[in-house]
């Protein structure tokens, strides 16, 4: 049975960082793993979205609609944005967290209200953590991704991966004790 | 060992792996990251080219000369590189050939979404078509085989899904191949007319003979389940069906797709009671396919614009599973891309925008950015140079039209290397009044910060010769009265540079010479240099919105600047007429 999830955030929030540790500790379990992203435009503030399947044996790196396991948002309306691919009782965890677009910098659109409550509302298996808070709490707002990460690796129950190492082997050692320790606060949180 | 990898990734390590000695590439998403991993196997000599024509006339020379060579590129790149490859299809190559064109259906990073496969069909060279990572390695290998044994450049056909995927590939011991004997020939590597001639019957020759290849080939294979339907496929498409349907169909995945294996297709058909054709784009293979006067199912259930998905497959195939989620009663703002907070082109399409009159032709870059509001400071976009020569057009047809309507063309420093100075030499040579700015972030930004000739180092980040824009601009005739190097971070400086520009009569050049933002060494000098808002003198005119910058915001009523994304580069502290915006030094 192949399990799909679907990481979103905005260029530059650590998403691509997240995903590869997610992937790296995915197969150190045993699975076939694809992992699908587009890079290019998208760095430049742009929404970036990955997808990872992983099973027994997985074909395609792409999910189609209503079919994530777990949907990881690391901003509120990127989780509305990619809502479509979350299947019914599907996981969604959400950062409660605003990044304003160019179009609701300059008052084009509006940035929408009363996001994370709707999103409450609607799906059953919800979580709502205010990783930049703890990131920032723990000293740098930039390790709110492994905060996420931490929470989905615990609603995906698959906490038995040595995730500690897999951390360390993306990233130089003065950042270890910060991430490790925002990874575990993201298991914490749910 | 398994290990998981781009597609991309699998592709260097499959040159490697085969003993390719010569890499060149011009970067291009989605096929940047081949020669960036290219450059991390040692025993590859890799180089970027100033372009995709330099960087196959490189690769097919190395080639000729008895080494294996690769040459990487996306699809628009092929436009580019096409002169060299319709040749070299010709002479043949001794060392195996390998012509990766990344093509980008869906236009995540492109102008275009050209399916380079009639390329082979149009140049008469083999094409092989991975659909993972794994098959991205292997199939480099046996391109490089029979490139050599044909004696011919293989079309190496990938998607921005085959490149940016990743899954897990088995590694292999590299072979050391050497360097094949050089001998001359000139009438099989100087295609004179007199010579040439006698070339095309033998690649004619050699395209019979791979037909035949293509139909033994076990990149073409049959994978037989549900014979009612039968599923003739390639590339990602196969992945996407073959996850749909699993065992419910059987499949034609076919890993040579030119020449394609006309025995193995009709076999395939008579075997099956529904034929499809899944692929994305184009109705290549369909087309073949109906040419054989076998019928099927192909584009007219399947689109032809954008990128396939597990989901548009399913929709045709299996219609019976719709697919339920969730919906919320959420107007979702769009999040395009923007130029970054402390872009150095910002400052120079602030200024430009002031010139409604002007038409101003674009390049390909991430100033293509200044295109969106609220800066919208460019009229076209078009493809690599045309930032300067469509300018040329634009100012004579203006011209013939007699409106004296100023024309500005807009290029970076990495473009105007690529493909800008022939550009450059039209319009002074046909005493043009275009006025260039060329934006000189000292690096390839877009593509994610690749070394180039103005840089100084390699690709390896070896030290080179820098090339001096201002003296090619120099060398090539604009008169130095008429050449302005400026620091796009001082607004002063670079209005009256655009002024001048906007009231000369001859060619005109503006060097906007300032390090791209997101520069490692740039980030880390700049990393405490921040601007802030003095609420106090603030009046919330907004005039600082204008700038587009993505570290301001107008939120509940204040206006802010986010320290984390600032870097002081102060051009909204030099629009604000209030004084209102103020530096931070932390």
């Amino acid at each position: 049975m192949t399990r799909s999830l679907i990481l979103a955030g905005v260029g530059g929030q650590g998403t691509i960082l997240a995903s590869n540790i997610l992937a790296e500790g995915l197969i150190s379990l045993g699975y076939d793993v694809k992992m699908s992203e587009i890079h290019g435009m998208a760095q430049r503030g742009g929404s970036v979205n990955t997808q990872i399947r992983f099973g027994e044996k997985v074909y395609s790196p792409m999910i189609a609609s209503g079919e994530a396991d777990l949907l990881l948002a690391f901003e509120k309306i990127e989780a509305v944005r990619y809502l479509h691919y979350l299947k019914p009782g599907g996981i969604l965890i959400v950062n409660d967290y605003e990044i304003y677009s160019t179009t609701v910098l300059t008052g084009q659109e509006k940035y929408p209200e009363e996001v994370l409550d709707k999103l409450k509302e609607s799906i059953e298996n919800h979580f709502v953590i205010d990783a930049a808070k703890i990131a920032s709490s723990l000293g740098n707002i930039r390790a709110q991704n492994m905060v996420l990460l931490g929470a989905a690796v615990k609603r995906l129950g698959i906490m038995d991966a040595n995730w500690q190492d897999i951390i360390k082997a993306y990233l130089p050692e003065k950042l270890h004790e910060l991430n490790i320790k925002a990874f575990r606060e993201g298991i914490k949180q749910v | 060992m398994k290990k998981i990898m781009t597609g991309n990734e699998a592709i260097a390590r499959g040159a490697y792996e085969a003993g390719c000695k010569v890499a060149a590439a011009y970067p291009g998403t989605p096929s940047t990251e081949i020669l960036e991993n290219i450059a991390t196997y040692k025993e590859i000599y890799s180089q970027w080219s100033v372009n995709e024509k330099v960087a196959l006339e490189v690769a097919g020379g190395a080639a000729i000369a008895g080494a294996r060579a690769l040459c990487a590129m996306k699809h628009v790149g092929l436009n580019v590189a096409a002169d060299p490859l319709f040749t070299l299809a010709y002479t043949g190559t001794n060392g195996g050939l390998v012509v990766v064109t990344a093509d980008d259906p869906g236009l995540h990073s492109s102008q275009n979404e050209q399916d380079n496969r009639y390329y082979a069909l149009h140049a008469k060279v083999p094409m092989l078509e991975p659909s993972d990572s794994q098959e991205c390695l292997d199939y480099i290998k046996y391109a490089f085989q029979l490139s050599e044994e044909y004696d011919i450049p293989v079309l190496f056909r990938v998607t921005t899904r085959v490149c940016h995927s990743k899954s897990l590939v088995s590694l292999g011991p590299p072979q050391d191949v050497g360097i094949k004997e050089y001998k001359k020939d000139v009438k099989k590597y100087c295609m004179i007319p007199g010579f040439a001639k006698f070339r095309h019957p033998v690649l004619e020759e050699k395209l019979k003979k791979l037909q035949e290849l293509s139909n033994q080939s076990p990149l073409n294979q049959i994978i037989w389940g549900d014979k009612r339907v039968g599923i003739i496929t390639s590339g990602i498409s196969y992945q996407h069906a073959r996850e749909v349907m699993g065992d419910n169909a059987s499949y034609l995945k076919i890993g040579m797709s030119f020449p394609l294996p006309e025995k193995l297709i009709r076999e395939f058909a008579q075997s099956v009671e529904s034929l499809y054709v899944i692929e994305e784009n184009d109705p290549y293979i369909e087309t073949f396919v109906k040419s054989l006067g076998i019928s099927c199912i192909g584009k007219d259930a399947f689109p032809i614009c954008g990128e396939l998905n597990p989901e548009i497959v399913q929709k045709v195939l299996a219609p019976e599973k719709p697919r339920k989620s969730y919906n919320v009663d959420v107007e979702v703002p769009a999040r395009p891309p923007v130029l970054c907070a402390g872009c150095p082109h910002r400052g120079v399409f602030y200024a430009l925008s002031k010139y409604k009159d002007a038409a101003i032709t674009g390049d390909i870059g991430c100033y293509s950015l200044g295109i969106l509001p609220p800066l919208n400071a460019t009229d076209t976009l078009i493809c690599m140079g045309a930032g300067i020569s469509a300018g040329i057009g634009f100012e004579k047809a203006f011209m013939q039209g007699e409106k004296g309507t100023k024309v500005f063309g807009v290029i970076g420093d990495s473009t105007f290397f690529h493909s800008g100075i022939t550009s450059l030499i039209d319009a002074v040579y046909n005493r043009s009044k275009l006025a260039i700015v060329i934006l000189d972030n000292r690096t390839t930004a877009m593509t994610g910060h690749q070394e180039n000739p103005g840089t100084g180092k390699t690709l390896d980040c070896d030290a080179a010769p820098v090339i001096d824009i201002k003296e090619i601009v120099k060398a090539v005739g604009v008169k130095l009265d008429n050449i302005r190097v400026i620091d796009p971070y001082d607004l002063v400086q670079t209005q009256e540079a655009v002024k001048d520009a906007y009231e000369a009569e001859e060619p005109f050049v503006i060097i906007a010479k300032r390090p791209c933002a997101l520069l490692k060494e740039v980030q880390r000098q700049r990393a405490n240099q921040k601007c802030t808002i003095n609420q106090e003198k603030c009046t919330k005119c907004k005039l600082c919105l204008r700038l587009g910058c993505p570290a301001i915001s107008f939120k509940d009523g204040v206006m802010t600047i986010d320290e984390a994304a600032c870097n002081g580069c102060t051009l909204c502290m030099q629009v604000c007429r209030f004084a209102a915006i103020e530096r931070k030094c932390k």
